[in-house]
């Protein structure tokens, strides 16, 4: 199966790799997936005092396109409020990455990590 | 475009071009054309004579009699007949088939389709590193045990089962004997004349042959009798009806010939070449050979990059087409079965990667392949969580993992 041109671009260059201080009451972690399963992601973001994401970061163990999909995330969600963020669907990634039906899921986990990554976040704000 | 350096050779082989040459002569008006079971001219006697050839080259390179050769369109033909042959023939003496849950999907989707029929099949749990159980196969054995099945070399681990020993068991239990040689014909020693093996599987694309082309054997002594799968004109003896393929026939008579005069030699080469890349990956962290290293073909290597996930790393090293035991690209992103029957954890499973070499790779091949794989794994390595977890010092099997 070939993969398509959006997908290899941030499965060469993924944007945003790396850690947030997970413990830092701006920062919320989202990790979501299963090793068993085949893919493991993290998604952090750090917000500024007006609730705005100013800085995403991300590590993901699975394919090209769980890669891919989570290196996409972390630039879309820059810049944008936590409801903002929290709005963002599995299917624009398919429509951005061009997913074949069998990556999907990789798209959803992506959307699962998001989510969950704000929760982290008003929880502790809680 | 640059072509990626082929490492897959248990998948299939390209054609020896000696081999290739030599089908190019029965194709043509200006050469053995005919239909091998034209009794009555020239062209048909010409295409017999080829035939007849390759059928002793074949036999020849195992130890067996030609008339213990049958045509198959290959190894999944073979397997299919030798199994509901045997199965449909001997239905009478008992209904059990044994066999092992790391078998090709020939081998194992056959004894389902016959579970559907009324058949009973006990599928045995191989050892860790790959190998029957012996012990256990010999008390899996019943009264109404017909058949078993076990392949000679794993295609996907490439570990060697201890067909002497088996067949022995099964000779003393009335038992007959298949097994599915595609992966060890023409890359190890075998001699059906002292081994008691009843009906073994052959492909001729593993081998530097075509596709399409493979064969069964079917001992005369003692003599075993199958039940055809494919009814016509009553070619192969009965058992396997159409027309010969001339030319795929020779193509494997040649491909089984150039292997028994090259084989020695060429395990040699690629063993070498084998523990050049073991070589090369055996100090970095977090790497496993899965199955036996030393009951394993010469060309085969089976390793996990521990938390680099293996489709991934087949995408990074797209220079190098190698397959992996990762099936992320299935809907069910079950891992391959054969790493899981191991008792390899999911990930390890996922992690994992099959690489191998044969006829035409070189050293050159074998070292560009080590420092990719090892600049691509560290990259892997930096992107993944897991990884991280293991720097830490956490147990991966002690986090609550939503799975999905």
């Amino acid at each position: 199966m070939a993969y398509g041109k959006k997908v290899l671009d941030h499965y060469e260059n993924p944007r945003n790799v790396g850690v947030l201080d997970k413990d830092a009451v701006n920062v919320g972690t989202g990790m979501v997936g299963a090793p068993a399963c085949g893919d493991v992601m993290r998604l952090q973001i750090q917000v500024n005092d007006d609730g705005v994401i100013e800085e995403a970061k991300f590590k993901t163990y699975g394919c090209g396109s769980a890669i891919a999909s989570s290196s996409l995330l972390t630039e879309w969600v820059k810049g944008k409020t936590l409801d903002e963020a929290s709005q963002i669907k599995n299917t624009e990634i398919v429509d951005e990455l061009e997913l074949p039906p069998v990556k999907i899921h990789c798209s959803v986990l992506a959307e699962d990590a998001i989510k969950a990554a704000i929760t982290d976040l008003k929880n502790k704000a809680s | 475009m640059i072509t990626p350096t082929y490492m897959d050779y248990s998948s299939t082989t390209p054609v020896d071009p000696r081999v290739a040459k030599k089908m190019a002569k029965y194709l043509t008006m200006e050469g053995d054309f005919g239909n091998a079971a034209s009794r009555s001219h020239y062209y048909g006697w010409q295409a017999e004579k080829a035939v007849d050839e390759a059928r002793s080259q074949v036999a020849d390179l195992v130890g067996a009699d030609p008339r213990e050769i049958v045509w198959t369109s290959g190894a999944t033909e073979s397997n299919n007949l030798a199994i509901k042959g045997i199965a449909n023939f001997y239905h009478k003496r008992g209904k059990h088939i044994i066999t092992l849950k790391t078998e090709h999907k020939a081998v194992l989707d056959t004894c389902r389709q016959l579970e559907r029929e009324g058949f009973e099949v006990t599928y045995l749990d191989p050892m860790a590193n790959g190998l029957l159980d012996i012990q256990e196969f010999k008390s899996t054995i019943r009264e109404d045990t017909i058949l078993a099945s076990f392949m000679h070399v794993n295609n996907e681990i490439g570990v060697i089962q201890d067909l002497k020993t088996i067949g022995e068991i099964c000779r003393e239990n009335k038992v007959f004997f298949h097994v599915d040689a595609a992966q060890s014909v023409g890359k190890i020693e075998i001699d059906l004349a002292s081994l008691p093996v009843d009906l073994m599987s052959f492909s001729a694309h593993k081998i530097y042959g075509p596709k399409g082309m493979g064969a069964l054997y079917v001992s005369r002594k003692p003599r075993v009798r199958l039940e055809a799968q494919m009814h016509g004109g009553g070619h192969e003896r009965g058992m396997r009806s159409g027309t010969l393929a001339t030319h795929q026939i020779v193509g494997m008579g040649e491909a089984f010939a150039i292997a028994k005069a090259e084989m020695k030699e060429e395990s040699e080469r690629t063993l070498r070449l084998r523990q050049r890349l073991y070589d090369g990956f055996s100090d970095m962290e977090e790497v496993v050979v899965n199955g036996d290293l030393d009951q394993r073909i010469s060309g085969n290597l089976n390793i996990s990059f521990n938390y680099v996930e293996g489709e991934s790393l087949m995408m990074a090293i797209s220079g190098v087409a190698v397959s992996s035991g990762s099936a992320c690209t299935s809907a069910s992103l079950e891992p391959s079965y054969v790493l899981r029957a191991l008792g390899l954890s999911d990930e390890l499973a996922h992690s994992s990667i099959r690489f191998s070499v044969g006829r035409y790779t070189t050293e050159k091949d074998v070292d560009d392949a080590i420092t990719l794989v090892r600049e691509k794994v560290e990259k892997l390595r930096e992107l993944s969580p897991l990884w991280d977890m293991y720097k830490d010092g956490i147990d991966l099997n002690s986090v609550q993992w939503a799975a999905h």
